[in-house]
């Protein structure tokens, strides 16, 4: 039941945000903060309680935490099915944490029309927790939907100056493959509906159905298509400097942060488990893009003068790592991706906080218009190279951990794809230190007076070091919570047929 | 003829009495509101009676009429859509000039053709229904007569309509010369008896379908919609997409079920085509439209297309399927459109008809509500989840990946991508800021606040069902399949 309302509270407080502003202009963020808190208590209170839940076969590790079912369409076997394991659990508390950042960063940036602002950014948030909480495929595309059209009103109402073509792009891009993969449901659905007679469309079901090889490849397809667009890997990655660039601050740490996220979630939860043979003949192309990936986008983000787009393009580079981790399928490169997916998201979202903070003093995200900010902004500098090498992958933060169990990973399968992709790790110190010389050294460019950080952007990137240090110093916390959905996955696609 | 068949022809007769009833009492008073109540009593009274032929259904009255639950729960959608379209008419007509009473007549008389339509069994009624709905919306179209574009878009109606009757009334003349029956199930029985492909036979049925293609603009007989559309009263815009198509598509639909028509692969293999071209015309073509109505009519041709999707699985999986997913698309669309065009309808004034889209500018800041409710209403053509088009797609999904028809699918899917991009350009355009200067000539405020209030509870309730269906449709879903399961 709690797990209904984690959804139903963002609701809820998303259109009593957009009521509030009748009320007061400035009420909606404060509606906004008080819904996260809330929502977060709730997570809390159901992590505590946890007590595993029986589902599927009884011998199997058993990893999930929660369980709500209720049925829906019951013509079709739809029931509104949400279950909450590790996974998903540390995910919906990034989403939280970035919550509250969106809000944070998007203070005095939003002045116009706040409310539907506000409304917005929390059904966008109700989508990708439904999303992570979604164990029912039609449930999973309806949420999958759901988070895109609030964001592209994000992109295209509060954007930038060429919002309206990157939301548009954003939004066909995701719908267009979000279709292929309703297709592969679909699909699914009725093969196993020819094997046992009854429509469902339950993961826990689908889990066992026999498909031909030649189905399972092209159904796989479709899933991967979609989670790979919105993760991206290169091929399709090209509507996300674009939206990334174009959107408002809080959008861009919705985006970067967590959205990317569920398509990674996807792969893992979905794709394997559900095609684990198609998967695994899949896994070197796949491998393969995910090495492309890191290097190409990471050459990309070298060549770009725009700060938000260059770190667009490092956040397409990290998600290489993602994509190789998973499809190597062994717990350390699993668990690689998992520490990833999650310092990331805080790092891209610190990033573009400070990119959002930047413009908003300097009115520009050109670097090249930067450049000896450490003289007038010493405490945002500080915070930007801190932010920066974490990004580049400095032990002892986050994205190291992740990163380096990766790449062991990767390396037990592919040792050619594993040395292609370690070479980002030399390419990403380039871009990053690049940042942190034209904009932070060098001649001042910009003579007027420039306030530091105040208390709230300090009191919120300083909650993202705090985190970002915590999970490469103490990665094993997330790494327990994780590590029974790994199992568990692992032995799924061991025993299937 | 006995009582049974009396009684669950009574919807017919109902609303023949109350297109009588109206005709008498134009001649004896003019008043708009009047005849209005008394049009809007008919269709509700009418309504009514249909819960008496359900009871009674099916019944084969006469052997023109088949009265069954298919026809009768289409029969109601098209009341209701009637019952919406009068009340958008009722707020866009009564500040025009001229004498407006009959338009109510020519909309009572238009449900009456298009529900023999759809319970035709018969090529007579068949013919019948089509040509009193047709005439009927020659007149419509053309109702603000002093404008030209009403006249030249019905002018334009006329021709093709009457070019297309004459391909429905040879391709009636063929079959018939070859098998001697005008009833649908002896040109069943006929069919069942061939061992081999009829050329006589196959191409009056061609013909036939030619015919309603041009009733339901389907690419290459597409020509004259957006014309139409954009001509008409916007009302009547959504009336034509609406009850005319869908009254035509549940007979095709019906009188393929009936003849078992699809035991030709080849005229599969037409109607494949036909699909294709319209799904991938009608979006590309509506990317290059500046007119809301122009595009919607586009929008319309490819929705068209999708529902052949769905009536083309019918030759592969169980006609029931197929029957479930045309009828909750039907309803899904017709909703919509309603919704869509109510839009347009109720910001036009009585100088400027509000189809360009440099009207919408900036409306989510200055009619908050209106400009939600059309975003949608968009999102619901769109198919995006949360409306009741997104459960129509996923039918046609559904039906389309059960029949294996992968070459229709991808051309569905590539229809959706390029129909999002024109839908979120209006809805990109109402986002926009206006500057003060560039409100539209007649700011339409006034009279959306003060007494359009007919036209905004209709699209207040559409709006609500819209997500209903979409959130909930579990309801529907069981009433059309206890509908669908009896059609054969």
């Amino acid at each position: 039941m709690i797990l209904s309302f984690l959804i139903a509270i963002l609701f809820l407080g998303g259109v009593l945000a957009w009521c509030s502003e009748y009320w007061h202009p400035d009420a909606a963020r404060w509606v906004a903060i008080l819904t996260l808190i809330i929502e977060a208590l709730l997570l809390l209170g159901q992590y505590i309680d946890a007590e595993p839940v029986v589902m599927g076969s009884p011998n199997m590790p058993q990893n999930w935490l929660a369980d709500y079912y209720h049925t829906w369409i019951p013509r079709f076997g739809i029931a509104f099915h949400l279950a909450l394991d590790g996974l998903s659990l540390l995910l919906i508390a990034l989403t939280i944490l970035l919550g509250f950042m969106a809000v944070s960063s998007s203070w005095t940036e939003i002045g116009q029309r706040q409310g539907f602002f506000y409304f917005n950014l929390l059904i966008c948030l109700a989508g990708i927790v439904g999303v992570f909480l979604a164990v029912d495929l039609f449930l999973l595309f309806f949420f999958w939907e759901l988070m895109l059209v609030p964001m592209y009103f994000l992109i295209s109402i509060w954007g930038h100056e060429n919002r309206s073509y990157a939301a548009v792009k954003f939004f066909i891009f995701t719908q267009v493959s979000g279709l292929l993969m309703l297709l592969a449901i679909v699909v699914l659905v009725l093969i196993n509906h020819h094997h046992t007679g009854v429509y469902s469309f339950d993961y826990f079901t689908l889990l066992n159905t026999e498909l031909p090889p030649r189905f399972a490849f092209w159904l796989m397809l479709g899933f991967f298509i979609a989670f790979t667009v919105k993760l991206p890997a290169v091929p399709f990655h090209t509507w996300l400097p674009d939206a990334h660039t174009q959107a408002p601050t809080g959008g861009s740490v919705i985006l970067a942060g967590i959205m990317l996220k569920t398509g990674a979630y996807g792969l893992l939860r979905f794709v394997i488990p559900l095609f684990p043979d198609a998967a695994m003949q899949f896994a070197p192309i796949a491998m393969t893009l995910g090495a492309i990936n890191v290097i190409y986008a990471a050459a990309m983000a070298f060549a770009q003068s725009d700060m938000k787009r260059l770190i667009a393009y490092t956040s397409v580079s990290h998600m290489g790592f993602i994509l190789l981790g998973v499809f190597s399928w062994n717990i350390i490169g699993l668990q690689g991706a998992v520490i990833t997916m999650l310092a990331h998201g805080v790092s891209a979202a610190a990033l573009f906080m400070i990119a959002g903070a930047l413009q908003e003093r300097l009115h520009t995200r050109e670097i090249g218009r930067m450049g000896g900010l450490w003289a007038i902004l010493p405490r945002l500098s500080a915070l930007t190279l801190l932010f920066a090498i974490a990004s580049l992958g400095l032990p002892g933060l986050g994205n190291f951990i992740g990163e380096f169990l990766v790449l062991l990973g990767a390396f037990k399968v592919n040792v050619l794809l594993t040395c292609v992709a370690a070479l980002g790790l030399v390419l990403a110190p380039l871009y990053a230190l690049l940042v942190i010389q034209k904009a932070l050294h060098g001649p001042l460019q910009n003579q007027a007076p420039l306030f530091d950080v105040n208390r709230r952007e300090l009191t919120s990137l300083g909650l993202l070091t705090l985190v970002t240090v915590w999970l490469g110093l103490h990665p094993g916390a997330v790494l327990d919570i994780s590590d029974p959905v790994l199992q568990w996955e692992m032995q799924l696609s061991a025993v299937a047929p | 003829m006995n009582v049974d068949q009396l009684l669950s022809l009574s919807p017919l007769l109902l609303l023949a009495t109350a297109v009588i009833t109206v005709m008498l009492c134009i001649a004896m008073k003019r008043n708009f509101l009047f005849i209005s109540s008394m049009a809007t009593a008919g269709i509700i009274l009418t309504f009514l009676a249909l819960a008496i032929a359900w009871q009674k259904a099916p019944v084969q009255a006469t052997f023109l009429l088949r009265v069954d639950h298919y026809g009768l729960f289409f029969m109601a959608l098209l009341l209701l859509a009637g019952l919406a379209v009068l009340a958008l008419c009722h707020d866009y007509f009564k500040h025009r000039e001229g004498q407006n009473e009959e338009l109510l007549l020519l909309l009572l008389s238009a449900l009456l053709g298009a529900s023999v339509l759809v319970s035709s069994s018969h090529f007579a009624t068949f013919f019948m229904g089509i040509e009193i709905l047709s005439i009927s919306l020659f007149v419509l179209i053309s109702y603000p007569l002093r404008q030209a574009r009403p006249l030249e878009a019905a002018i334009k109606y006329l021709l093709l309509s009457g070019v297309s009757s004459a391909f429905l009334l040879m391709g009636m003349a063929l079959i018939y010369a070859q098998c001697g029956e005008l009833y649908f199930s002896g040109i069943g029985d006929y069919i069942a008896r061939q061992t081999a492909l009829n050329a006589m036979l196959v191409s009056g049925i061609i013909l036939i379908v030619a015919g309603l293609g041009f009733k339901l603009s389907l690419a290459p007989f597409h020509l004259w919609t957006p014309d139409v559309y954009q001509g008409a009263p916007a009302p009547i815009s959504a009336f034509i997409a609406t009850v005319s198509k869908g009254a035509v598509f549940v007979l095709l639909l019906r009188f393929f079920i009936n003849t078992d028509s699809f035991s030709y692969p080849r005229l599969l293999h037409v109607f494949s085509i036909i699909a294709v071209l319209s799904i991938l015309l009608g979006n590309l073509l509506a990317l290059l439209q500046d007119d809301v109505k122009r595009i919607l009519a586009y929008s319309a041709i490819a929705h068209i297309g999708y529902l052949l999707v769905a009536l083309i699985a019918a030759g592969s999986i169980a006609p029931a399927l197929a029957v479930e997913s045309v009828s909750f698309y039907l309803v899904a669309y017709f909703i919509t459109t309603i919704g869509a065009f109510g839009v347009v309808s109720v910001l036009s004034t009585v100088p400027t008809e509000a189809d360009n889209l440099s009207i919408y500018r900036g409306l989510y800041w200055r009619q908050p509500w209106l400009a939600g409710i059309f975003t949608l209403m968009l999102l619901s053509l769109a198919g995006i989840p949360f409306t009741a088009g997104f459960i129509g797609k996923f039918y046609i999904f559904t039906s389309a990946a059960e029949g294996r028809l992968w070459g229709l699918l991808a051309a569905v899917i590539a229809g959706s991508g390029l129909g999002l991009y024109y839908y979120l350009r209006i809805i990109v355009i109402m986002s926009l800021n206006t500057p003060e200067q560039t409100v539209p000539i007649a700011s339409p405020e006034p009279r959306e606040s003060s007494n359009a209030w007919i036209s905004t509870t209709t699209l207040v309730s559409l709006t609500m069902l819209l997500v209903w269906l979409g959130i909930y449709p579990e309801i529907l879903i069981n009433i059309i399949q206890s509908v669908s399961y009896t059609m054969q």
